[in-house]
């Protein structure tokens, strides 16, 4: 297993690829992020600025210790204009699937809080309202926003034939994210919030991902500037939208005033009913730009390099680009519908939610049928059987979400599970699948073994992960419209025929299966985590005893598997 | 004429409707312009290539 000398060599031969000048400029970042730290913790103290101050600093110190490592290790080789530059998505790969891991578990928790409320510690930071933004920041932002960065690199070398600009900005940009990510999960167990949904952390925090955006972006524009080949492949714009939009989200949901400067606790410049819809714009707009704009990059690169098959249509790809940038930013007010939001603005955003079908199907179909007349290899290959099921789920979620978007479906839906059965459809289902697809079609490549250290495991994860999704989401909708129907049955005189604890009684059972479902798809994550772990660490030959029906590898990127020898 | 909340809604519904017609047909033009064909053919076969996997210089 894995060693701390191991992580030394590997920490070292990754600073060796920095410039002696690049090595200089992070030792100086790191410095200013330890004194930014320290100050915090001094200006902070006696509130809980103070602890972030401290994790700030301690992270900087634990980075700048991997720097020190390596510090006198030989200048990078001039050759290395000749290679795309992976360091970074290596690790990030790495760090998603921790994350990942984390953020599942926690979600198997507070599930299992939901079915079993004593499950809990007689303590604040175990508190369901604590842990639950654990559980969706670490999935979304850990899991998810590690796997974009990694991949956008990855995808942006390839399609524009250009080294990234430099070696050190992606890595500010990957170990600055992480930080955030640190900083969002500890602040919610010390009870730190903005109450904004998938924008909880603080305002110290919200200016720190700021400056991490921009760099991000400005490692797209720099490399996008020195492409080689002309045409932007339209995977870059995915994520060039990804980047820009949730910038722009970003920084408008989260204008606020703190307390002090020495106070953690932020107050927004928006109130009542237009602080919920900036919230619902941003939050609606993060489940386009982030979990949906960026995995369809990922999705328009990954799906056909997989299947050795062109896009189906690349023109009807830049059309639902189009279509979904244009009309996603109008959809957020189907959040609040029968609120006090003038009703025009509600019928906008499910007008709009409707229209969304079309772009979303295009993709979904595009995806499908670029598999059309392969289905022999998605039948053998695992990995382009995720990316699938990932496809499919699109199809499914977008399709859900339109309908749920019409005012009177959401009058059942609304405030009921079937909002969370939702969403778990897009991120157990689509989110997550064309993840864990990418990640086992990449993870060869960047280590440059032959094939994934089990062929197997990739199986038995697959069949865990649909197992587990279909639990999840078949309890949340009986769950959701039971719950649903019982709050809007009355009886003869007019008065409601259900108490509150009647709908609980009623959901238990689907709690059971929902935290069920989400365990199967934790054991599939961990199984994943354990394969590509050893693929990584064991150069080992391919398991000759797989099933003979299965390709280990299938034929498609052979170059891929030489480059850089 | 008074900016008033009246005139904000009045402009979105009114422009905000012509310029994202206009924007998707653009877009439609542009995805069909037979000139345009060639190098989306390109770009697509290009990902699934079987090129060195090496910046070109």
């Amino acid at each position: 297993m894995i060693g701390r000398r191991r992580i030394i060599v590997f920490g070292g031969r990754m600073i060796g690829q920095l410039t002696a000048l690049e090595r200089t400029y992070a030792a100086i970042i790191l410095i200013v992020i330890i004194c930014v730290g320290v100050a915090m913790a001094v200006v902070g103290r006696g509130d809980l600025l103070a602890v972030h101050g401290w994790i700030i600093a301690a992270y900087g110190m634990a980075v700048m210790v991997v720097l020190l490592r390596g510090i006198d290790a030989a200048e990078p080789w001039e050759e290395r204009f000749r290679e795309y530059y992976d360091d970074p998505t290596k690790v990030g790969i790495i760090l998603s699937l921790i994350w990942g891991v984390i953020g599942m578990a926690v979600g198997v928790w507070v599930a299992s809080l939901l079915a079993w409320p004593d499950l809990t510690f007689d303590a604040a930071w175990a508190s369901f309202g604590r842990l639950r933004p654990v559980h969706t920041s670490g999935v979304i932002f850990g899991f998810g926003g590690n796997a974009l960065i990694a991949t956008s690199f990855h995808v942006l070398q390839r399609t524009t034939r250009a080294r990234l600009p430099d070696q050190l900005s992606p890595w500010f940009v990957l170990l600055g994210y992480n930080l955030f990510c640190v900083m969002a999960a500890t602040g919610y167990f010390m009870g730190m919030t903005q109450s904004k949904e998938y924008a909880e952390p603080e305002w110290y925090a919200d200016l720190w991902l700021v400056i991490v955006w921009v760099v991000y972006f400005a490692i797209y524009i720099r490399t996008l500037a020195r492409r080689r080949e002309p045409h932007i492949y339209v995977a870059n714009w995915y994520y060039m939208a990804f980047i820009l939009v949730v910038a722009i989200l970003h920084i408008v949901n989260n204008l606020a005033v703190p307390v002090s400067i020495g106070h953690a606790k932020s107050y927004s410049l928006f109130s009542g009913v237009q602080d919920a819809m900036t919230q619902w714009w941003y939050g609606h707009n993060a489940v386009a730009f982030f979990l949906t704009a960026g995995f369809l990059g990922m999705m328009y690169y990954y799906l056909p390099k997989r299947a050795g098959r062109p896009i189906y249509s690349y023109r009807m790809s830049i059309i639902s680009f189009w279509g979904i940038t244009f009309m996603y930013m109008w959809a957020g007010s189907h959040h609040l519908h029968y609120t006090a939001l003038p009703h025009w603005v509600q019928t906008l955003g499910m007008v709009f939610s409707l229209v969304l079908l079309v772009p979303s199907w295009a993709s979904a179909g595009n995806a499908l049928l670029t598999l059309n007349g392969a289905w022999h290899k998605v039948r053998d290959d695992a990995v382009l059987r995720f990316m699938m099921l990932a496809a499919i789920f699109y199809g499914i979620a977008t399709f859900e979400g339109s309908f749920m978007a019409i005012r009177a479906v959401n009058s059942l839906s609304h405030y009921t599970d079937w909002t969370v059965g939702h969403v778990h459809v897009g991120a157990l289902g689509w989110v997550a699948m064309i993840t864990f697809g990418s990640f086992y079609a990449l993870v060869p490549w960047m280590w440059k073994r032959p094939a994934l250290y089990s062929a197997k495991l990739v199986e038995v994860h697959f069949w865990l992960a649909l197992t587990g999704t279909v639990v999840y989401i078949f309890a949340m909708w009986n769950s959701g419209i039971i719950q649903g129907l019982m709050w809007r049955t009355f009886d003869p005189n007019g008065t409601l025929a259900y108490s509150f604890l009647d709908t609980l009684v009623a959901m238990h059972p689907y709690y059971i299966a929902r935290a069920f479902g989400g365990l199967l798809f934790l054991a599939g994550a961990v199984v994943a985590f354990y394969n590509i772990w050893m693929t990584i660490t064991q150069p080992a030959p391919v398991d000759e005893g797989a099933a003979t029906d299965l390709p280990v590898e299938p034929p498609a990127p052979r170059a891929w598997a030489q480059a850089g020898e | 004429m008074s900016f008033d909340h009246d005139t904000i809604v009045g402009f979105s519904k009114s422009f905000g409707l012509l310029y994202l017609v206009a924007m998707s047909i653009g877009v439609v033009i542009y995805a069909f312009w037979p000139a345009n064909k060639k190098q989306f053919d390109r770009a697509a076969e290009s990902v699934v290539s079987d090129e060195e996997d090496r910046p070109w210089l």
